[in-house]
């Protein structure tokens, strides 16, 4: 098992990152290299299909949305990884800022470079839409709509 | 009209598999002739004995601290300086047929423009947003096409394979296992790492495709034009699959082990443990510190027979490298521009291939890696006379070099000089130090090397960073005059204890500045 840490500082509140980070259904708004995402949830949970630029379909199970911990984590269930989870925690950090810490598992080892080298352009791509006021997940939080 | 520039690279290949450098292998009667007919590079080093960081000297013209790619896996920007850009500006076509490699490969998120450019089967990007008309499509170049190793992944060679002749796909060696790692799986007669006889026809592998698509693209261009072509072939870079019918032109049986080639595991041993220890723990399995060497592999393993037969292999390949290389020149020659045409021949950095038992690379600052072949031939219209020079240059020096032969000057953000066509002029030399620098730096799943070496006066000095394994007071020196094969490390010898002292106070002063904030590492490679 390999393990990844990618974080960033986006000065605005913590709640408000949240509000895009905890919408599974939102990832591809502001995630380079993710074209799709269709989230479906049933009695046994919710999972997630993201479609990646090159054409890949990866399926996901969402296994924690913790609106109070501001966390999120997810497994992805695609048999080219033996094991994967992802945690994203977005942290207060009392000065109307916070810290957004993509966190990447995996086995094989090659694996969690290669899914959370893209967390970096990621997490970017969040502040930028944060810090700028605009952006797609913006847009789309505003419609109230994925 | 100007003169026209050939810049002809291979990947991870010897100094000593040309012909003109000694080589008694390969056949390379066309690199030998021009060679014979310009200048031939004794010591010419990488800043970066691993792909990426070093194809991005070639292109920016800077060290790698400077252009910001520190590993393989860390992607140049799209708005790098680039030296083909200037050419453009100039008015040079511009075009880059091959490998590139200054993005990642491995790339499922198509992020990076090589890959998306090439799935999409596009030969330019001008219809990107970035584009603004002054520095041509993608980092300056007008016409884009790529290849890798082998047939996998959505560069443009592999498109074409896979539309032309399906059936050829599967005949290369699987570069990366099923657990994405590099493959150690051996084969060839020996059982070596990374051979394998590859059935597809000559005409079909990626050798002869990037001369075919360059003499496409030279086709396509008015008599007048002035033009910079990089040709970049993918070999002799490991795998070593070159087309099955055409092994038999060297028989690995026949191969001499390479002069100083330490064959008993004790001598191997006791060299080894000579050197900072990461090598020694390399050679026994004990740390494997990079992707570009695969990781279940054992080097204590590699027998005699496998590395005679790696090296047939790799010089079959060198030969079709040459073969290739001609056909090109016969277009040239077609056309009426030979006399106005520059031709330099090198490669990125070099392969171990059996040099302390050791094969593939990583962060192992001897000749095996950094002693390159760099033959420039002067376009005979310049009228200057062959020579051979034997002062150490860089692949830095390669950008002004290309500079220079357009009637331009070196851009103010390149690092490098052009390169000295004698040994005349000896403080003219790369960075103005006297001497060449070379770099490494790797942080892979918490194993972190940093290595600084600067090739001076005939010695190769390298001082180690605090690591993994390093505390930071290691380093390797080397007289390459009385120890040619780097097998005697005098950093500890009270002898040369103020020739240290004097390599190492200048490695430090002549650093190149440091990109800043650092490019993340995004991928293996």
């Amino acid at each position: 098992m390999a393990t990844l840490r990618r974080e960033i500082r986006i000065h605005r509140p913590a709640a408000d990152v949240w509000q895009v980070v905890g919408r599974p259904e939102l990832l591809h708004l502001w995630f380079p290299g993710i074209v799709n995402c269709t989230v479906n949830t049933n009695s046994e949970g919710t999972t997630r299909i993201v479609t990646t630029g090159a054409g890949i379909a990866m399926p996901e199970e969402i296994v924690t949305n913790d609106a109070l911990q501001r966390r999120f984590q997810y497994r992805i269930t695609a048999p080219l990884f033996r094991n994967h989870l992802a945690t994203v925690d977005v942290i207060d950090l009392a000065d109307g800022t916070c810290l957004v810490v993509y966190s990447t598992d995996a086995e094989p080892a090659v694996m969690a470079l290669v899914i959370g080298g893209a967390t970096t352009g990621a997490l970017e791509e969040l502040r930028r839409q944060f810090e700028s006021g605009s952006g797609p997940a913006l847009a789309a939080l505003k419609e109230g709509a994925g | 009209m100007g003169r026209k520039i050939l810049f002809v690279t291979t990947d991870q290949q010897r100094y000593d598999t040309l012909g003109c450098n000694g080589g008694t292998l390969a056949r390379t009667p066309v690199i030998d002739g021009l060679a014979a007919n310009g200048v031939r590079y004794e010591r010419a080093i990488p800043q970066s004995v691993v792909c990426m960081p070093s194809r991005s000297t070639m292109l920016t013209g800077q060290h790698p601290s400077t252009h910001g790619v520190w590993m393989n896996g860390v992607p140049l920007p799209v708005d790098a300086p680039s030296v083909a850009a200037v050419l453009h500006r100039a008015g040079y076509r511009t075009a880059l047929v091959g490998k590139p490699h200054f993005e990642p490969f491995l790339d499922p998120f198509a992020k990076f423009t090589e890959n998306r450019l090439a799935g999409e089967g596009k030969p330019t990007e001008a219809d990107q947003p970035w584009f603004d008309g002054t520095t041509g499509p993608h980092r300056g170049f007008d016409h884009l096409e790529f290849s890798t190793h082998g047939a996998t992944g959505p560069l443009h060679y592999s498109r074409w394979l896979a539309a032309n002749h399906p059936e050829a796909v599967g005949m290369y060696y699987q570069v990366l296992d099923s657990t994405f790692e590099v493959n150690a799986a051996g084969g060839g007669e020996t059982g070596a790492p990374q051979a394998h006889f590859n059935p597809i026809p000559k005409e079909w592998y990626h050798t002869d495709w990037v001369a075919d698509r360059t003499i496409s693209w030279l086709d396509s261009l008015a008599p007048q034009d002035d033009w910079f072509c990089w040709m970049s072939f993918p070999d002799p870079h490991h795998p070593w699959d070159p087309p099955a019918a055409e092994v038999g032109r060297i028989n690995w049986r026949d191969v001499e082990l390479p002069a100083g080639y330490p064959t008993t595991p004790a001598e191997r041993e006791r060299i080894l443990d000579g050197k900072p220890r990461h090598w020694r723990m390399w050679y026994d399995g004990a740390l494997v510190s990079n992707y570009e060497a695969p990781k279940h592999w054992v080097p204590a393993t590699l027998t005699a027979d496998q590395i005679r037969e790696v090296h047939a292999l790799n010089a079959v390949e060198c030969e079709l490298i040459d073969e290739a290389l001609g056909r090109v020149m016969a277009a040239i020659a077609a056309k009426g521009w030979t006399d106005d045409v520059d031709v330099i021949f090198t490669t990125d950095h070099g392969e171990l291939q059996g040099d302390f038992g050791l094969l593939f690379k990583g962060p192992y600052h001897v000749d095996g890696l950094m002693r390159l072949p760099l033959v420039w031939r002067p376009a005979p219209s310049a009228g200057l006379p062959a020579s051979v020079v034997s002062l150490p240059v860089g692949l830095v020096d390669l950008a002004p070099t290309f500079c220079a032969i357009a009637g331009l000057s070196p851009a103010e953000w390149m690092q490098g000089k052009p390169l000295p066509v004698d040994d005349a002029g000896g403080e003219a030399l790369s960075c103005g130090i006297g001497g060449v620098l070379t770099e490494w730096d790797s942080e892979l799943f918490g194993v972190a090397v940093h290595l600084r070496t600067i090739t001076r006066d005939g010695w190769v000095c390298t001082a180690y960073k605090p690591g993994y394994v390093h505390d930071g007071t290691e380093g390797e020196l080397y007289n390459l005059g009385d120890d040619p094969r780097q097998q005697v490390n005098r950093w500890d010898d009270p002898a040369y204890r103020s020739t240290r002292t004097d390599l190492v106070a200048d490695l430090w002063d002549s650093q190149p500045p440091t990109r800043s904030p650092r490019i993340a590492l995004v991928a293996p490679v």
